[in-house]
């Protein structure tokens, strides 16, 4: 496809002559043990089509059954971000088709979601509050994946075949839908960023979803439309799909912002359509153009009995919220004494939770945090992952330092032990058993281990007996170097001295 | 011919279950029926013989061990309906879009029926996805009418109520979403129950319109009927639909009222089913009906329903519009038919619709895709639905003043084929007075009221009840049949002509 690339304006001079509206669409995959409607489990990454059945399959006679699991999800996200909880709902039918969905309509709520009318606070950098209105949050099933094979770009168009998986077929999704998010001005993208990263702290911190971003179980849409300084008048606002990281949503916004002032600043149009996210340039393209009479054709779903949550499960829900994520990171801020610039470190390492973990399971809260933020953040750098993809659990960080403390292990052992668990090889217990890394404090193995050394250096016993006794060194040294490092150096020139005398 | 052939289901089972006949012979009768007239009367779309045996066999074994049976029917063969899921046979529902599928799971009704012990002889022709009144809208040609091969045998599930009439089975099942279980049975003087709408399990169940469509028991008797509802209803956790209550004692009821007398039980004639547009023998057969009932001791009174005139216009927005949706999971993406043509997946599902579903199907496609569009919605749609909700008011004003309404089944006897399948509206008014029964979820059967003076056809009389009101549906019904057949001398089925070839 060949578009003439677009004049981009400086995104200053966007903002002295337009003013944006932002809208956030954000969709969340629930980490329920089985899909939305069926008994089908969800984990991501199992061979294809092995997670189905004639349920999300949409086989002919199948029928949907809703997860209790999944609707006691939407509703405490729903009480999260402050929103009213709707006493009876249906489910509606969404009708189109497309292959990678099976029943060519996607079961999801319309007039009457579960949630709506919240609001959230998000605040910035610098302090600034911003109260981002939420419009609703709903309950649907996701579809299948396709997967183009052939042709130009991945598309379908051009394709030579595609292959359908559906094992994504019908995980449940809650779809959160900003309202209008005016009057940011030059902070939209700021803006838009820190509301979808607070957005995936707060549901991770309710438990319903790993909100995983890179593997699609957090995806966002970024609505945006510009209108001129003053004019009160909205702008025509485009779609923009596939922004699969907090990054890409700040780049997003700022990158229509700037398409569209060009757009505009050139006298044409915006086009209300759906554009794609290019990670590579940080730029979007033209997707599926919306004709403007898409037409989904819904109508209440006949195959499941509406939702009516009681007022008594909501507040029992309402009872099990967490503290929100930033207050709680405010008490911890204060009772581990960091600095605001310690604090963001933590969080942007992802080392934060990693740490509360880690002192919930017993480990000193300093000792904690230095094993994360030091040794670990290495190991995790030089594997390039998360350092919440390492294969260690702070349950294991945890009984290291405890091993640690107790004199069974100095520090350059603890971390052989945790390279031993990263390695797969077992629980801590377990390396230090198969390595054999115990500190050597059994009297009996040092002092053959000292009376075999003394016996290859008689000239320094000599020494010793005359009473030099800092020639002991290297006799230490070499029981260190027999005993691989595990010996207590300490109790070795104890036994160096006894000994001799 | 067998006399094995000509016992009621209730008087087969007893034989088997004493040991005075084996299911094998029993079965071995009816598939050796089927042979010898299945070529005129095309009932059966598939014959599955050795399944039929091996589930015989079972049974005899079980007879010989002594064992209690696995139900009040064990061993006695049925026909069931080809809309039902069957991993031994394959499913069609009379249309090429499924030739030859073979599901990978049993229908809920279907497993409950091996469960029993009952032998599944076959599946039974059907209108195209039970699309129609007279089951010339099935893919694989018309099923004839044993009373008269030249004509009809309703529809949708005139290959059920055609296999009791020509005795290829004592049992079968269909389903009524505006009346494909009653008019059959009425057009082949055998009896046809529509539960209420939850009463059965719809897992597994093909569905034409989801909050119409209602499985139920087809029989030459009302007690024969009973015994087979009590086998399939019943609450499903995998339909959410199903009602989570006990099956109505419906053999208790069918026994209490083959015993005559109906005292105390009050029968509303609706006045409006079964004025205009109904053939005179049907209306003097419905008279006749109507003082057996009284001579019964039932309390006869007259009840008005006015809105059940606008039922038929509901119906024909809200079934299309389900069906618009249900049917759009075949696009030969997953199962059954696919045609090449064209190189997108669009050209594809295109032109698979084109080649696979009927003029009648088609039909519906479109009408309800019309219906539920943006803009006609709530014109179409909406209204439908609010006259709906006025039908259930009228239903439960009407059972204020009575137990059970009764009207003629269907305005004609069984009419030519050929003569009604180019006249779509012609059609549409055999269902007149079975429609409001669907749009309201209650209870309705067809038992045999006599048959017409101007043609010598099988004429039923519609009895209905409210939800979950079965038990005295059964028992005016079982009352009517043991009245007649005592009036006339014996049961008008005796009177249907031995099957020309």
């Amino acid at each position: 496809m060949t578009t003439t690339a677009p004049a981009l304006v400086d995104f200053d001079d966007v903002v002295a002559g337009y003013e944006p509206t932002l809208g956030l669409e954000v969709h969340v995959e629930l980490s329920t043990n089985t899909k939305m409607f069926c008994g089908c489990p969800t984990d991501f990454g199992a061979e294809p089509n092995t997670q189905v059945c004639p349920t999300c399959l949409g086989l002919p006679g199948s029928l949907p059954v809703v997860n209790r699991s999944a609707v006691e999800a939407a509703i405490r996200i729903g009480l999260a971000l402050n929103c009213s909880i709707a006493p009876w709902g249906r489910f509606a039918r969404k009708n189109y088709f497309y292959p990678d969905m099976p029943k060519n309509f996607q079961t999801s709520q319309y007039d009457e979601p579960i949630a709506v009318n919240g609001w959230m606070d998000v605040t910035l950098e610098d302090g600034e509050v911003v109260r981002v209105g939420i419009e609703r949050a709903h309950m649907e099933e996701d579809t299948g994946k396709s997967l183009h094979v052939g042709g130009a770009d991945g598309r379908i168009h051009g394709a030579e075949y595609s292959l359908l998986d559906y094992n994504r077929a019908g995980v449940p999704l809650i779809e959160i839908v900003t309202k209008m998010i005016p009057g940011t001005g030059a902070r939209a993208p700021e803006v838009a960023r820190a509301y979808v990263t607070q957005l995936r702290d707060l549901i991770k911190s309710l438990g319903v979803s790993d909100v995983r971003m890179d593997q699609g179980s957090m995806r966002c849409d970024v609505n945006l439309s510009l209108s001129p300084t003053g004019s009160g008048v909205l702008g025509t606002r485009t779609e923009t799909k596939n922004v699969n990281s907090l990054r890409s949503v700040e780049r997003a916004v700022r990158y229509e912002m700037q398409r569209q002032a060009g757009v505009l600043d050139g006298g044409g149009v915006i086009v209300q359509e759906t554009r794609h996210f290019e990670e590579q340039s940080g730029t979007t393209r033209p997707g599926r153009r919306k004709e403007t009479s898409e037409d989904y054709r819904y109508f209440p779903e006949p195959d499941l009995v509406p939702i009516a949550p009681s007022a008594e499960w909501v507040e029992e829900l309402r009872g099990t919220l967490p503290e929100l994520p930033w207050e709680h990171r405010k008490r911890i801020q204060e009772a581990w004494g960091l600095s605001d610039e310690e604090l963001r470190d933590l969080v942007n390492a992802g080392a934060l939770e990693l740490i509360e973990a880690t002192v919930a399971e017993g480990a000193p809260a300093g000792e904690a945090r230095s094993w994360w933020v030091a040794y670990l953040a290495q190991q995790a750098n030089t594997r390039g992952v998360e350092l919440a993809e390492l294969p260690i659990t702070p349950a294991q960080v945890a009984r290291v330092i405890a091993l640690v403390a107790a004199g069974d292990l100095n520090n350059k052992l603890a971390r052989q032990v945790v390279d031993g668990v990263l390695a797969h090889e077992g629980e801590p217990d377990e390396v230090v058993e198969s390595r054999g890394l115990k500190v050597v404090s059994d009297d009996g193995a040092l002092i053959a281990a000292v009376d075999e050394a003394l016996a290859a250096q008689p000239d320094v016993v000599e020494k010793i007996k005359g009473g030099k006794v800092q020639a002991a060194g290297a006799i230490v040294g070499a029981v260190m170097k027999a005993t691989k490092g595990q010996a207590d150096a300490k109790r070795v020139r104890e036994l160096i001295i006894e000994r001799c005398s | 011919m067998s006399d094995l052939i000509r016992l009621t289901a209730a008087e087969l089972a007893a034989k088997i279950h004493s040991g005075e006949v084996s299911a094998v012979e029993a079965a071995q009768a009816h598939l050796d029926r089927i042979a010898e007239v299945d070529g005129e009367v095309h009932a059966f779309l598939h014959v599955g013989a050795e399944a039929a045996l091996a589930n015989a066999a079972l049974v005899d074994e079980a007879v010989k061990a002594g064992t209690a049976p696995a139900s009040p029917l064990a061993g006695v063969p049925l026909a069931l309906k080809d809309v039902f899921t069957t991993t031994d046979m394959p499913t069609t529902c009379g249309s090429k879009m499924l030739e030859g599928w073979r599901p990978p799971y049993d229908a809920t009704l279907t497993a409950r029926l091996r469960a029993a012990g009952i032998t599944i002889l076959g599946k039974t022709n059907m209108d195209e996805f039970a699309m129609g009144s007279s089951t010339e809208h099935s893919a694989y040609g018309p099923t004839r009418n044993p009373w008269d091969l030249s004509r009809i045998p309703g529809g949708s599930g005139g290959g059920s109520a055609a296999a009791l009439a020509a005795f290829e089975a004592p049992l079968a099942i269909g389903t009524d979403t505006g009346g494909s279980i009653r008019q059959p049975a009425a057009v082949t003087g055998t009896v046809g129950v529509k539960p209420t709408y939850g009463g059965v399990s719809r897992y597994g169940l093909v569905a034409c319109a989801s909050s119409l469509d209602q499985g139920g028991p087809c029989a030459r008797t009302v007690l024969d009927a009973a015994l087979l509802h009590e086998v399939i209803g019943g609450h499903d956790p995998l339909d959410s639909t199903s009602i989570d209550a006990p099956v109505p004692a419906v053999v208790e009821a069918a026994r209490i009222g083959a015993q005559g007398d109906l005292s105390g039980v009050r029968v509303g004639v609706v006045r409006e089913l079964g004025g205009e547009g109904y053939q005179p023998g049907v209306r003097a057969s419905f008279e006749a009906a109507l003082r057996r009932l009284e001579k019964l001791g039932a309390e006869v009174v007259e009840v008005s329903c006015p809105h059940f005139e606008d039922g038929l216009a509901a119906y024909y927005l809200i079934l299309p519009s389900e069906v618009s949706s249900n049917l759009a999971r075949f696009d030969a993406m997953r199962y059954g038919l696919r045609v090449e043509k064209g190189a997108s997946a669009e050209e594809v599902m295109a032109a698979t619709r084109e080649a696979g579903f009927g003029p009648e199907a088609k039909r519906r496609i479109i009408l309800g895709t019309y219906a539920l569009s943006s803009g006609y919605y709530d014109a179409y749609y909406g209204q439908a639905q609010k006259v709906r909700t006025l039908i259930s008011r009228d239903f439960a004003a009407a059972f204020e003043q009575a137990d059970v309404l009764v009207s003629p089944t269907a305005p004609t006897t069984a009419f030519p084929i050929g003569e009604k399948v180019d006249d779509p509206l012609a059609m549409y008014l055999n269902d007149l007075a079975t429609i409001p029964t669907n749009l309201a979820g209650v209870a309705g059967m067809s038992v045999p009221s006599g048959l017409a003076e101007e043609d010598g056809l099988p004429v039923g009389l519609q009895v209905m009840a409210p939800a979950l009101g079965e038990a005295v549906m059964y028992r005016v019904g079982a009352a009517v049949e043991a009245a007649r057949d005592a009036d006339e001398g014996g049961p008008l089925i005796a009177r249907v002509p031995e099957v020309a070839k």
